[in-house]
């Protein structure tokens, strides 16, 4: 009898002191980071088609394309787990490889707009509007990944759950930066003396 | 204990004027566009679609939801200003959470007047039926054509045809036979009767002894009224609960003190005065099921 009134106070004790919301919030943002990795993912399957698109063009950039490309094999290289979550250099790097893809690929973009035979592509326009939908899946995913962490982190820092955590070893999970604060602060140049 | 309160009544005032500047400066920082009532299926804050179109656009997406069970719905708004219109429909979608629950076959077109941009947002579930693609196309080449000519109505309803006409095509589980306004039916007669069994049981003996036999039984019928008004959010529900609560805590009551007369519907109709307000009487409501993330397209004219 003792034993199981014993037992009783340690699974009050532990549901008190957050044990259970450390482990929903742990899955929920594990769900959420899987979500963007699948994002990403999308994004670089994308990247081959629109090279090949790209490449058909003859006198296209070729600087701005090996730069999507480069970006793409850096992307794709980094091997992630769910281990990356909780090392924040893995994690860092992640990000910034993502961030070099990304920029890389709009650039491209808005190079691809001073070839009118590429604008004329309907296969190209179709492959800009896959890129433009997987941007805003990344845009979401990534939002809802940065509130399940927010919750998770806050879950972690506040008292007295995070007594808890320190027994558990439950560190706070990283979230996403901006990772070039200084150029999206500084204003845009504008040059219309260009040719 | 006195000082305490003595300290707190003195702090009172720098912590209102602390408060109010933290109202202001979040006033400064909330200046997003709100995000209207779900009211019906054509909802407009641009005051551009008169009621008669308004009305037409309804009756159309009403009768597609009666006839598939996906919901459509139409927001226009004068801006979405500072926000991109991608993330504002992706706001109003994860709020509104059209498409049915356990399904979450919802969409939803927003149009951004003063803009001049559109976008079609797709729930998860309908990504297979309208995929990007098809969303743009629909937007390049049916609405905005209307739209540059200022036929919003027009534009909205050619888009909605070919919008339905996708999700038609779509192998989505049939509609449910139209049930009373809330689309949240069968499983929660389950968790009613075993609430009804167990908590009115305990809850109504230990109410009869504190209020005693008759006004125990009533009080025990109205918190099963709300209690099931909470869970189940159906007001229909909750009156039943009530008068089952009253008339089983009643009964159970009578076999122990031998007390006569029933103050009959009176602990129903309490139980379910909480519902009125949260007006679940409309025409059109929110599955509740529409998982955003982010698909879809957006075009601009």
């Amino acid at each position: 009898m003792k034993k199981w009134i014993l037992a009783f106070l340690a699974a009050m004790a532990l549901s008190g002191c957050g044990y259970n919301d450390f482990q929903r919030l742990d899955e929920q943002t594990k769900s959420a980071w899987s979500e963007v990795l699948n994002q990403y993912q999308r994004r670089a399957d994308l990247v081959p088609n629109i090279v090949a698109t790209v490449k058909g063009e003859a006198a296209f950039e070729q600087e701005t394309l090996t730069k999507v490309i480069e970006a793409r094999a850096k992307a794709t290289s980094i091997q992630v787990t769910p281990e990356t979550l909780n090392n924040p250099e893995a994690f860092k790097k992640f990000q910034a490889a993502q961030g070099d893809l990304g920029s890389a690929l709009s650039r491209l973009m808005v190079v691809s707009e001073q070839y009118p035979n590429l604008k004329a592509n309907q296969g190209f326009s179709d492959l800009r509007v896959q890129l433009e939908g997987t941007e805003n899946r990344i845009t979401v995913a990534r939002n809802r990944y940065i509130q399940a962490v927010q919750e998770y982190n806050v879950l972690a820092r506040s008292f007295p759950s995070n007594l808890t955590a320190m027994v558990f070893s439950y560190q706070p999970k990283p979230a996403f930066a901006v990772q070039n604060e200084a150029a999206i602060s500084a204003p845009p140049v504008v040059d219309f003396n260009k040719k | 204990m006195r000082s305490l309160c003595r300290v707190q009544w003195r702090a009172l005032p720098s912590l209102f004027l602390l408060w109010l500047a933290f109202a202001a400066l979040g006033a400064q920082a909330q200046t997003l566009v709100p995000i209207p009532e779900l009211s019906s299926h054509v909802v407009d804050t641009s005051g551009t679609l008169t009621t008669a179109q308004q009305q037409a656009l309804d009756g159309k997406l009403a009768a597609f939801e009666a006839a598939s069970g996906s919901q459509v719905v139409v927001l226009m708004v004068p801006t979405t200003q500072p926000e991109d219109i991608a993330s504002y429909a992706n706001r109003v979608g994860s709020t509104w959470k059209i498409g049915r629950k356990d399904i979450g076959d919802g969409l939803l077109l927003i149009v951004a007047k003063n803009d001049r941009k559109l976008r079609i947002e797709v729930a998860r579930a309908l990504e297979g039926a309208v995929p990007d693609l098809a969303a743009k196309r629909i937007i390049d080449q049916t609405i905005t054509p209307f739209f540059k000519q200022g036929d919003f109505a027009g534009g909205i309803g050619a888009g909605l045809d070919q919008i339905m006409a996708l999700i038609r095509g779509e192998a989505l589980p049939a509609p449910q036979a139209a049930k009373s306004g809330s689309g949240s039916g069968d499983f929660q007669w389950m968790d009613l009767a075993v609430f009804l069994f167990f908590a009115v049981a305990v809850g109504g003996a230990i109410l009869r002894n504190m209020f005693g036999s008759k006004l125990g039984s009533v009080v025990a019928g109205g918190a099963a009224g709300v209690i099931a008004f909470v869970v189940t959010t159906s007001v229909l529900v909750a009156i039943l609960a009530g008068v089952v609560a009253l008339v089983f805590s009643l009964v159970s009551g009578l076999g122990r003190f031998a007390q006569s007369h029933s103050r009959g519907p009176w602990g129903g109709t309490g139980g379910g005065g909480g519902g009125w307000s949260s007006g679940s009487g409309g025409g059109f409501s929110s599955g509740g099921g529409g998982g955003f993330g982010g698909g879809g397209a957006s075009g601009g004219w």
